[in-house]
């Protein structure tokens, strides 16, 4: 990560990186995907050999330590860069988020003028193969987390979630995770209650939240469309004679309600509430792990498509260069090499 | 050629069908552009057939069995067109497709009625008529709206991740369709009831009373809607069993339409 972090490019720093890169002779074309997770300069050139050797040292000026690179090869580099537009390389398998990072780095990289006839279809083709793979597999099917499940879960019963309350029960990390998912999909509204009042303020502040005593946590219940619960309970604090009448006054407002809490702080009989959506921390697990089963299962179908792609672009490339010496080369951030030199 | 128009409309609402049965099964479900295309098609071979149907009996075909249902399987379809993309419903073509199936298979089952022309008394109860069908379609599109919600609902209560659950709609939004369409369908009922007073054509009492028990019994899905006397859950139950109930009635009352008190 530290040695990650010394080559990772801003967003404000892409314009003149990519001018930098433009100005290296031995490279004809570039293209710089800095994110979280990775670093890798897709570039093209006539002389990969000398191209790799001018890359490295511009890298080394820049960050003022020599780069732990590893590059591949055309075909390599192609494969490597269509599973990555596929998610098959994230640490979360078939995330889409990557997709777009790719698309913006390489419209950056395009209006910067770094990009030519052989990125601008290399990428056009990843995104033509994520699109296949997307549509073609569950790769990208449910989510992966209890966070994103509680969330995909809000969404099959609200629809949107702009506009929707939620309230936290028992001021934990997993409840406040839950509640920042749900926040990153609309949700404005938080109301934190726990037992100690300034804990709940606390966590009410650094969500943007409200708090309220834990005594009076059902007078704001008829406000609230999900309720995420994970108290220190040693019994159900969510039961069906007190949810019931609850239930009543909200009319036909559904309720989803997340129980976090081992034990459970919610009675599992509240389920059968007219309305009421219970998810215990067993069943969001199980989606989860369900979803994340799918889509390994589904890996080898994506490579087949990804195969027939890699093979499309290399035959486009060899008929383009009629046998005369033209690579497309990735370079990449070896944590193993790090640690070995 | 009149039957073959309507056999392709068969063909297309069961292609609509199939392919989601196929596609559901296997987990991989991409509902709009497909089903979009069969209803479309499947609403031109209808158009197709009730404009030809119209030139023969020189009035709105609307004088038989066979002529109610298929009109009222064209009404399914054309509330669905107009209204479902505006929900992004993707999967409501899905489910619509096997109601007009199952209509157009019957109507394609009974015997084809005359060619002679059969003119409405006056316009007013061609309106009243035409627009009373309509209506049924609204309700219909509504009880498969119905449907969906108490699909979604019950996946939702049983925590399981399942492809349904997946492509089925929020059943806030399901919520919202059914009684928006309940709502269309009785407003059109409304007024249909309306041109058939002006049309000034008696009606027979037991007629009356069953049309007016089917806007009754909407009218009282809408009125426990507006005062949330009722969980979504048993309104969408109520709008697939009144819808049922009046299917039920429908040979009847168009029975009775041609009886003079």
């Amino acid at each position: 990560m530290e040695i990650r972090e010394r080559f990772a490019v801003q967003p404000h720093e892409l314009d003149s990186v990519l001018d930098e890169i433009r100005g290296i002779d031995s490279l004809n074309e570039a293209v710089v995907l800095s994110t979280c997770n990775r670093v890798e300069f897709y570039t093209a050139s006539l002389c990969p050999e000398r191209a790799r050797v001018d890359l490295e040292k511009w890298m080394e000026r820049r960050a003022g330590i020599r780069p732990p690179l590893y590059c591949h090869d055309t075909p390599r580099t192609v494969r490597h860069l269509f599973r990555v537009s596929c998610g098959l390389d994230s640490m979360v398998l078939g995330e889409t988020e990557v997709l777009g990072q790719l698309k913006q780095a390489y419209t950056h990289a395009a209006g910067a003028g770094t990009t030519s006839r052989h990125l601008n279809k290399l990428f056009q083709n990843a995104f033509r193969v994520a699109k296949n793979v997307r549509t073609h597999t569950q790769i990208t099917r449910g989510s992966t987390s209890v966070g994103s499940v509680a969330v995909e879960l809000a969404s099959k019963i609200f629809g949107h979630l702009q506009g929707r309350r939620v309230m936290i029960l028992g001021a934990g990390e997993t409840s406040e995770r839950t509640a920042r998912s749900l926040q990153s999909r609309g949700i404005q509204s938080v109301i934190v209650s726990n037992r100690t009042f300034d804990r709940a303020a606390r966590l009410a502040e650094e969500i943007g939240g409200m708090a309220i005593h834990f005594d009076h946590w059902h007078k704001a219940f008829h406000e609230v469309d999900i309720l995420i619960s994970s108290t220190a309970a040693p019994h159900p604090i969510l039961t069906r004679e007190k949810l019931e009448p609850m239930m009543r006054e909200r009319a036909d407002r559904p309720l989803f309600v997340i129980d976090l809490a081992v034990p459970r702080d919610a009675d599992p009989a509240i389920n059968e509430i007219e309305g009421l959506y219970l998810y215990d921390i067993d069943s969001l697990q199980g989606i989860a792990a369900n979803s994340r089963q799918i889509r390994e299962q589904e890996v080898q179908r994506c490579e087949q498509l990804i195969n027939h792609g890699v093979q499309d672009f290399v035959g486009w490339m060899r008929r383009l260069h009629q046998g005369a010496e033209f690579s497309i080369f990735d370079s990449r951030f070896s944590n193993e090499r790090a640690a070995a030199e | 050629m009149n039957r073959l128009l309507l056999a392709a409309a068969a063909l297309c609402f069961l292609l609509s069908f199939g392919y989601t049965l196929f596609a559901l099964g296997a987990g991989k479900f991409r509902p709009a552009r497909f089903n979009l295309l069969a209803m479309l098609g499947g609403f031109a071979a209808q158009s197709a057939y009730l404009y030809l149907r119209g030139l023969e009996v020189k009035s709105c075909p609307l004088h038989t069995l066979f002529d109610l249902l298929i009109f009222l399987s064209w009404s399914i379809t054309l509330i669905y067109l107009i209204v479902g993309p505006a929900y992004r419903l993707s999967l409501l073509g899905a489910f619509t497709s096997p109601l007009v199936l199952v209509l157009t298979l019957i109507a394609l089952v009974l015997p084809h009625p005359p060619a002679s022309p059969t003119p409405f008394a006056n316009p007013w109860v061609e309106f009243h008529a035409a627009l009373s069908i309509v209506a049924y379609g609204s309700f219909g599109l509504a009880s498969v709206a119905g449907v969906m919600y108490l699909l979604q609902e019950r996946q939702l209560k049983n925590r399981k991740a399942s492809p349904l659950l997946y492509h089925l709609p929020p059943i806030n939004d399901l919520a919202t369709a059914n009684k928006r369409l309940v709502g269309l369908g009785f407003l059109l009922l409304t007024v249909a009831f309306a041109a058939g007073f002006i049309s000034g054509l008696p009606v027979g009492g037991l007629k009356f009373g069953a049309s007016g028990l089917i806007w009754a019994l909407y009218g009282g899905i809408l009125l426990i809607w507006r005062i949330h006397a009722l969980a979504p859950r048993r309104i969408a139950t109520l709008s697939v069993g009144v819808f049922a109930f009046a299917l039920l009635l429908l040979p009847g009352i168009h029975y009775l339409s041609l009886q003079r008190p």
